[in-house]
């Protein structure tokens, strides 16, 4: 059998195709988003991406009703979104089995907050399995469609981003045969989710799921691992690998399904040792319903409960350090390296505009979510996909007249056809007046660029409908809809501070492709330099904060400004905003 | 073979660190060991400080190595080279490409970039080696060979033939720009002793 190097996402992938899987939906997040493109290279599943997880997961439910298995992939806030299908879902149960990846982020590498998705699986009543590395990730995503078809279940599979990014070394096994064909077939009692058949179908699953329970405390992906001492340790998913690093050779029960818990085998192992450590990332899921079942252990009471879990980090808390003596760190002011906008990305032009004219940007989620950062400085909310409308209505229906007309939302392409339409029908209909620029860049960009409803390709890498933005816009109520190049600083400027003095709902769409646009479609412009001779050192281009613009304080009278040829694309932003001509094109 | 050894990559999102560290990760693979390796994408891939860390033995636990447990800091880039000393063990070695790459508040002028970096670093820890990447990839007649021209120079701290190195390289680089990577592999490998 083949042994590969593969990350968690990967290894999900190879088991959607092991287990017979023929459709895969998702909406890209990070850090789930490489399940669903490196699952295009198994060419029978039918995997696409949804405007929002929401629609995602319905999209797998349709296909599970059909017959076939379906995953469904995202980030651990992308189920708050999808929430709603999910805990009706699970009433009905699947005909097909379906697996719903919930990839959390502890730490917040690339997230807004870092919530426990463990709860999701007990409040929505749906098994969870969560694996401990890569193996285990292609193992369970196969395990979780027999789970599923077994116990009538969608079933919850929980990475988080240490599973999902990184990657160890999995041994593929040949897909399943002979699953059933797919087929129409009628059953209204189970999939018509009204309260009749709701109100039956309520204990049906609540006695599945203690049959589940039963099951699981026999199975092999809840195993004790003997070892030696008094300290008995339970612990699941990638806090596995960490107390493996602290306690090498100590008694563990490692526990594979999360929801529901395997309470026998929880109660026989426990029983065995004077002291029990329950070992998790974030929040005491585990440690709790241990505690209920009546069994005294360490855990959130000494293990942090904010933050990754690290090896350091766990051997500090339970007081057990690690020998190796590391170097101190260097007697330097180390400056920061926080990610920043590329050059000649055009939401650039857009943050420079909004900073002058004083706007309240309420914010969303992409890469333009650094337009926070400084120089720009031009971002006062951010809360969660699609918020800046709804965020832009509120301030401007409770602020005084003189300050409504500052509030700006600012909202990307993807985010707005994944939830922000909704605000803007929202705000035209109840009335706001607040101002909304979409940034239209015709791709996802943050996650690496996936297509979306706006882009005029599939994932498959077909071509299908473009939405087009400005008409959507329209179709809601919006009666002023302005389209500019923010490569056109002064057309940028002109819009914005136009569409922000009206008293009613309009939008701006700032159109230009990311600079990272894997198709080529990027027009490709010589690089700019500074003329030494015309350079007064007033910085007005620094305030771009464009990575390719580099200050030199030694240069000229009292420093100038410098551009470095091999990062700069020629988008013409600081020539823009230099008063001086000093900046000129390698090719005039 | 049971202790786990340490092998942190260090950088700035877009130097080619995560095709690095997979060329490592797959050279130690085809050793017979046990590998894992971890990295974050997103958000930190815009021009932000990037680690890859690279773990190999018998069984490797956690794909994270233990703080201040690495064997070897591999650097992209001076400043972050300097930045994850402290995930250094004592008597650790350090093997940095000598290249400077402005952090936003250099770019504007409000800090300095550190002077001085390659000194300080080398009166702290017992075995450290520079290397000129950019200068080596042009010589080997592409710019963009400079992590090839890295991995060259990591080869030599570890022991293991040259040959693997170029099984693995020859399958990752496109064969037109196979010819470019193999010289910058070897000026990678002249430029430490």
């Amino acid at each position: 059998m083949k042994k590969c190097l593969l990350s968690g996402n990967e290894a999900i992938a190879r088991g959607a195709h092991e287990a017979g899987v023929k459709l895969a939906s998702a909406y890209p997040g990070t850090p789930s988003t490489e399940i669903l493109e490196n699952i295009t290279q198994y060419k029978e599943i039918d995997a696409s991406w949804a405007p929002n997880e929401k629609v995602a997961l319905e999209v797998g439910i349709g296909a599970t009703f059909g017959g076939a298995r379906a995953l469904v992939t995202m980030k651990h806030v992308g189920v708050n979104v999808a929430a709603d299908p999910l805990f009706s879902f699970a009433y009905a149960g699947v005909r097909g089995g379906l697996v719903l990846v919930t990839a959390d982020d502890p730490e917040l590498h690339s997230s807004q907050n870092e919530q426990d998705n463990r709860h999701y699986a007990r409040f929505a009543k749906v098994p969870m399995l969560e694996p401990s590395d890569s193996q285990e990730a292609k193992d369970f995503t196969r395990l979780g469609f027999e789970i599923s078809e077994k116990f009538d279940m969608p079933v919850m599979l929980r990475t988080t981003t240490r599973i999902s990014h990184s990657k160890s070394i999995v041994t593929l096994e040949e897909p399943v045969t002979g699953l059933p064909e797919t087929s129409l077939k009628r059953d209204p009692a189970k999939l018509v989710m009204l309260p009749g058949n709701a109100r039956r179908r309520h204990p049906i699953v609540e006695e599945n799921l203690v049959k589940l329970g039963e099951w699981s405390s026999d199975q092999p992906f809840n195993r004790v691992e003997e070892g030696e001492g008094t300290l008995g340790v339970i612990t699941s998913g990638i806090s596995y690998q960490y107390a493996r690093e602290v306690y090498p050779d100590a008694p563990l029960l490692k526990i594979g399904l999360v929801h529901p818990l395997p309470t026998r085998l929880i109660e026989e192992f426990a029983a065995r040792f004077d002291k029990i450590v329950v070992i998790e990332e974030l929040d005491p899921y585990i440690e709790d319903q241990v505690k209920a079942m009546g069994i005294d252990c360490v855990g959130k009471d000494k293990i942090p409960l904010c933050g990754e879990l690290t090896p350091g980090r766990l051997a500090n808390a339970l007081e057990m350090p690690s020998e190796t003596e590391s170097q101190a760190p260097l007697n330097r002011d180390l400056p920061n390296r926080p990610p920043n906008m590329c050059p000649g990305c055009p939401h650039r032009g857009v943050f420079m505009e909004l900073s002058r004219a004083g706007a309240f940007v309420t914010g969303d989620i992409g890469c333009y979510t650094l337009g926070f950062m400084p120089p720009l400085n031009a971002m006062d909310t951010c809360i969660c996909m699609g918020a800046s409308i709804g965020n832009a209505t509120g301030l401007s229906k409770v602020l005084p007249e003189e300050e409504r007309n500052k509030v700006v939302g600012v909202i990307g392409d993807s985010t707005f056809l994944h939830t922000g339409i909704n605000g803007l029908m929202d705000m035209v209909y109840n009335k706001g007046v607040a101002t909304v620029v979409i940034l239209d860049n015709r791709i996802t960009a943050m996650t690496g660029r996936q297509d979306n409803p706006a882009s005029g390709w599939t994932l498959q890498d077909e071509r299908t409908f473009e939405v087009d933005m400005a008409a959507l816009c329209r179709a809601v109520g919006v009666k002023h809809v302005v389209e500019v190049d923010p490569y056109d600083l002064s057309a940028t400027r002109k819009a914005i501070l136009e569409e922000m003095s009206r008293d009613e709902a309009s939008v701006v769409i700032a159109e230009r492709p990311c600079m990272l646009m894997k198709r080529d479609i990027i027009e490709s412009r010589p690089p700019l330099y500074v003329k030494t001779d015309d350079c007064t050192g007033c910085k007005a281009c620094l305030k771009t904060g464009c990575p390719a613009i580099e200050w030199d304080a030694e240069a000229g009278k009292k420093g100038q400004a410098r551009v470095t040829g091999h990062l700069c694309v020629g988008c013409g932003f600081c020539r823009q905003t230099c008063k001086f001509d000093a900046i000129g094109s390698t090719d005039e | 073979m049971s202790k786990v050894s340490n092998i942190l990559i260090a950088g700035v999102g877009g130097q080619g660190i995560l095709l690095a560290s997979e060329v490592l990760s797959e050279v130690l693979m085809n050793q017979g060991f046990d590998v894992k390796k971890s990295e974050i994408h997103g958000m930190s891939q815009r021009g932000g400080s990037v680690i890859s860390h690279v773990r190999y033995g018998e069984r490797v636990y956690a794909p994270i190595i233990p703080e201040g447990e690495a064997d070897l800091l591999f650097g992209f880039e001076l400043l972050e080279t300097a930045r994850y000393l402290p995930m250094l063990r004592k008597g650790g070695t350090v093997l940095s490409n000598n290249l400077r790459i402005f952090p936003p508040e250099v770019l504007l002028g409000k800090q300095p970039y550190p002077e001085g970096l390659e000194e300080a670093i080398a009166a702290q820890v017992d075995r450290f080696s520079v290397v000129d990447g950019l200068g080596l990839a042009q010589k080997a007649g592409d710019g963009r060979t400079v992590n090839t021209v890295l991995l060259g120079a990591l080869s030599r701290q570890l022991p293991y033939e040259k040959d693997c190195w170029l099984e693995v390289l020859k399958k990752r680089v496109p064969a037109k720009a196979l010819e470019a990577n193999l010289e910058a592999f070897d000026l990678g490998c002249q430029s430490v002793d």
